[in-house]
């Protein structure tokens, strides 16, 4: 499988969860477990551009597959992501844990809906559970997320 | 010291890493960890016969398996953390279950493997064999005392408390009118997004246990795992990294995970961690809310209450680790903002086959909130006034401050409200809530509220100039979320003079700093925001102290800003902070910026040793904050409902908040907090219900079927402030943490209950609940 644009071996572990595959044997800690049921959404992850939930899927059903995590999204040091960039200037997130499956799932809303209503965006981002903010910082951010993705 | 930063809304610095996912939570710490599985009681009562490890023992890749034979401390009950003299059959479990469990969840044994599918394996291998007994589950089961969750606690009473301020009897004798109500409050769960999880490694070289918490209170860890493993505390570091939100039941001494992980890696000499999976979280972490209020409430033609008697059952579940804060802080927070002349109040905090009580955001008041706004609402019902008008006659007026409740506090001081100006906050939040919408099926709820915070004893903070000019700045408080760094740095940059990007401020790690309390009681801001203004004022003085000299000016003379110390009036005149720093050591070999600056003030022969006596080298110090008594916050919040008559869904229409927190350090920060709170209250108050059945299992320990709401079911907030300060601190701030959650339930229920025209008397509501409501009346 390809993550972040490197490609690496196949998972030995036939039975090892995605999530778990990319925290803790490819140290991508940035893609947080939840609740390993697939309702928190705070593994999302973007396979092959679409938002999944990694803990999910299993690595092995990962081959072949063009995975991007949070990490992926800027370079340490580069300017953030549009996306990354709205949440820190709307204070879209508090502890930051739920974030980096937030910011996954907006980039999958965004790239649907460039310029989503208000029901198109809670929607979009009702995969998503975040105990700390309300989600009002979370619904500002996607709308400015919007504005910087259009430029 | 200039105000520049304080009050702004500052952007948040811990973002960066968070956004680009180069956070530091406990799960993210790897370093060759074992891995390790709790295998938990599945039953809430039952006797254990027997417990066979081998086949678990037996697996391949399982290093260990231990029992609680097999801990020095197995057989020593777990710490009361804050102990009480009301609360005389106290009992506390132990690290791993061996005779008697007694909640559904409760540890038995502990699995260490080299990694956790292997652990998880070996865990369902462990063969236990219960006995069940029977099971009591709520706290009127537990009142009637059939069967008893401890043999040796009488009704299953751990404490009981009397209270009472005037004379209540005489005063309801003669109180024009009366009422009685039965109010009812389930549990709730915290629910942070990350679950709890502990890491831990001892060196055998450097003799030295480490350990990373996700705890709201590092520095009680390493006390106590010290104590415990006969450790100097020099010897034990916790830390506590980015923590995925707490709202209190990550605060405990202990969960047995805190004692297993760090005693299986000094056994086995490799890192050790665990992390808790959501079912655990469900069944294993502290719970709360669960209370049973019998009120009976005197009041005259006019509304206004004369005596007011409650008497609570607190659920306290299997133990009591936290003590009874829980139920002392309801007792002290029923009367809220009212004045209530005569007021009786007792508890009991019973027993029940459930997972022990501690605080979760809110602690004990919103169900507080909830019994003395539905009883105003009974008032103003019987006697045909506006709820809004009787709740204004019962205020305690601006001109009552300091005002004497007359009951006991969580610190064990009376309660004593500090400021306030509560008239303010419901006009305030009445003229924002607007005229009322057209439509059928539409209710307004409104409910002011104050909140006891800031709880002492201490916090400290120690703050250095680095000869970079860059500012450090260190407190024991961990950080859960609420933007500890940007405050704290916005305070100490105002202090130093600097740029707040130029302060690092660094919490939770008793390598930097040993002491401190914890994350709890909305108390960071006031506890340490102000030990980091005492810390950095004192290195101010330090700093004008060493320029003066140079400068040959009086240090009354200098002021720090723009990164120097200069004098005031010739900003020309100066010298960077960042000088100061290397000046500040005799030995003067420094690196870094500051060294080529400071050499042009280079010392001047002076007598004496190089270090005058009393002083200490480096432009550092370490300060602390101790306050009298808890400051005051208050608000209040007012919504429109409408509720579907035939699927009796919520809608929350509008939703206002004006909140008073004394003097806002950082309005963005604070509006996050409230608007996250009220969030938390909704879910409490509409959607996020327990369902243990009558055998003590939690039916719907999961997401899917505990329903936390998604954006969907959240609201736009509209908030505003006002600021009275508090006269107990320097900064005049108050608490903010907690106030967004409290009046939720009780607004909820008295606007459904004018939306419905059923009389609601529990929380949480549901659909379900609302339909059977109405099916009942018709």
């Amino acid at each position: 499988m390809r993550v972040n644009g490197t490609v690496h071996p196949a998972p030995a572990d036939p039975r090892r969860l995605l999530s778990d595959h990319l925290r803790h044997d490819l140290g991508l800690t940035g893609t947080h477990v939840g609740c390993e049921h697939g309702v928190c959404g705070c593994c999302t992850i973007l396979l092959d551009g679409a938002p999944v939930r990694s803990c999910l899927i299993l690595a092995v059903q990962a081959e072949g597959h063009e995975l991007t995590t949070i990490e992926g999204l800027a370079a340490p040091g580069a300017p953030l992501h549009p996306v990354q960039q709205a949440f820190h200037e709307c204070h879209g997130l508090q502890c930051g844990f739920c974030t980096p499956g937030f910011v996954m799932s907006v980039i999958g809303l965004l790239a649907q809906h460039p310029k989503p209503t208000p029901e198109q965006l809670d929607e979009g981002i009702s995969g998503n559970l975040c105990r700390c903010t309300g989600y009002a910082s979370i619904r500002r951010a996607v709308q400015r997320a919007a504005e910087l993705t259009q430029g | 010291m200039t105000t520049r930063w304080f009050g702004a809304r500052v952007q948040r610095v811990e973002d960066d890493r968070l956004l680009r996912g180069r956070g530091h939570f406990t799960d993210d710490i790897d370093e060759g960890a074992l891995e390790s599985c709790i295998v938990r009681s599945p039953y809430a009562h039952a006797r254990i016969k027997s417990i066979d490890v081998s086949a678990a023992r037996a697996l391949p890749g399982v290093k260990a398996v231990y029992l609680a034979d097999d801990l020095p401390f197995g057989h020593t009950d777990l710490p009361i953390l804050i102990p009480h003299p009301n609360l005389t059959h106290g009992r506390t479990q132990r690290c791993l279950a061996s005779e008697v469990v007694r909640y559904t969840g409760e540890a038995v044994a502990f699995v260490v493997a080299e990694n956790r599918y292997i652990a998880e394996d070996a865990a369902d291998l462990v063969q236990v064999e219960y006995e069940p007994l029977p099971v009591v589950i709520t706290p009127e089961v537990s009142a009637a005392a059939e069967h008893l969750v401890h043999d040796d606690v009488p009704g299953n009473v751990a404490a009981e408390m009397l209270q009472e301020v005037g004379d209540v009897k005489s005063a309801l004798a003669v109180a024009p009118h009366r009422k009685h109500l039965h109010l009812r409050f389930e549990r709730g769960a915290a629910s942070p997004m990350e679950g709890r999880a502990v890491w831990a490694r001892w060196s055998e070289t450097e003799h030295r246990l480490t350990v990373y918490d996700s705890t709201q209170s590092p520095t009680s860890i390493r006390g106590g795992l010290a104590v415990l493993f006969g450790l100097p505390e020099s010897d034990v570091d916790v830390i506590a990294p980015d923590v995925g939100g707490g709202f209190g039941p990550k605060i405990m001494l202990f969960y047995p995970d805190e004692l297993l992980v760090p005693f299986a890696a000094m056994q086995l000499g490799r890192p050790v961690k665990w992390t808790e999976d959501r079912q655990e979280h469900f069944t294993a972490v502290n719970q709360e809310r669960g209370q049973v209020h019998e009120v009976e409430v005197g009041f005259d033609s006019d509304g206004r209450v004369l005596a007011l008697d409650v008497d609570f059952i607190h659920d306290g579940g299997a133990y009591t680790p936290y003590g009874i804060i829980l139920p002392i802080i309801t007792a002290a927070q029923v009367p809220g903002p009212y004045h209530v002349p005569n007021y009786r109040v007792r508890f009991r905090d019973v027993y029940t086959n459930a997972i022990p009580t501690s605080p979760y955001r809110g602690a004990g008041r919103p169900h507080a909130c909830f019994v003395m706004e539905r009883t105003l609402d009974a008032i103003a019902a019987e006697l045909g006034l506006d709820r809004t008008e009787v709740r204004r006659r019962n205020l305690i007026e601006p001109d009552q401050f300091p005002y004497e409740v007359g009951v006991m506090w969580q610190d064990g001081n009376q309660v004593v409200y500090d400021s306030g100006d509560y008239p303010a906050l419901v006009n305030r939040a009445l003229e924002m809530l607007g005229p009322r919408p057209e439509g059928d099926h539409i209710g307004m709820g409104l409910s002011p509220y104050v909140e006891g915070t800031g709880v002492g004893p201490y916090e400290g903070a120690h703050v250095q100039v680095l000869v970079s000019g860059k500012v450090v700045a260190f407190t024991g408080i961990p950080n859960q979320g609420q933007a500890h760094a940007t405050v704290w740095a916005q305070i100490v940059a105002d202090q130093l003079g600097v740029d707040v990007s130029d302060v690092e401020v660094s919490s939770g790690d008793t390598r930097r700093f040993p002491w401190g309390v914890g994350t709890f009681a909305s108390r960071a801001a006031i506890m340490a925001g102000n030990a980091m203004a005492v810390a950095a004022g004192m290195v101010a003085e330090k700093a004008k102290h060493i320029a003066a000299e140079h400068l040959e000016a009086d240090p009354a003379d200098l002021e720090l800003a723009g990164g120097s110390v200069r004098v005031k009036g010739s900003p020309d005149r100066g010298i960077p902070l960042a000088a100061v720093a290397v000046l500040s050591n005799p030995m003067r070999y420094a690196f870094g910026g500051g060294t080529e600056a400071a050499t042009q003030f280079a010392a001047k022969p002076r007598p004496g040793p190089p270090l005058p006596e009393g002083e200490q080298p480096g432009l550092e110090a370490t300060g602390y904050f101790s306050p009298v008594g808890s400051a005051w916050a208050a608000g209040c919040h007012a919504a429109y409902v409408r509720v579907d008559p035939k699927t009796f869904r919520l809608e929350i229409l509008k939703y206002v908040v004006v909140h008073d927190c004394g003097r806002l350090i950082n309005p963005m920060v604070v509006e996050g907090q409230i608007e996250g709170g009220v969030a938390q209250g909704i879910g409490g108050a509409f959607y996020e219900r327990l369902a243990y059945d009558a055998d003590g299992q939690l039916r719907n320990a999961s997401f899917m079927e505990f329903l936390m709401p998604y954006a969907t079911e959240i609201p736009k907030i509209e908030i505003d402030h006002i600021e009275t300060p508090s006269p107990l601190n320097p900064l005049g701030i108050k608490g903010a943490g907690e106030a967004g959650v409290i009046p939720v339930g009780a607004v909820i229920a008295s606007a459904v209950e004018e939306a419905l025209g059923v009389p609601i008397t529990e929380m949480p509501l549901s659909p379900l609940k609302l339909y059977e409501l109405a099916k009942s009346r018709s």
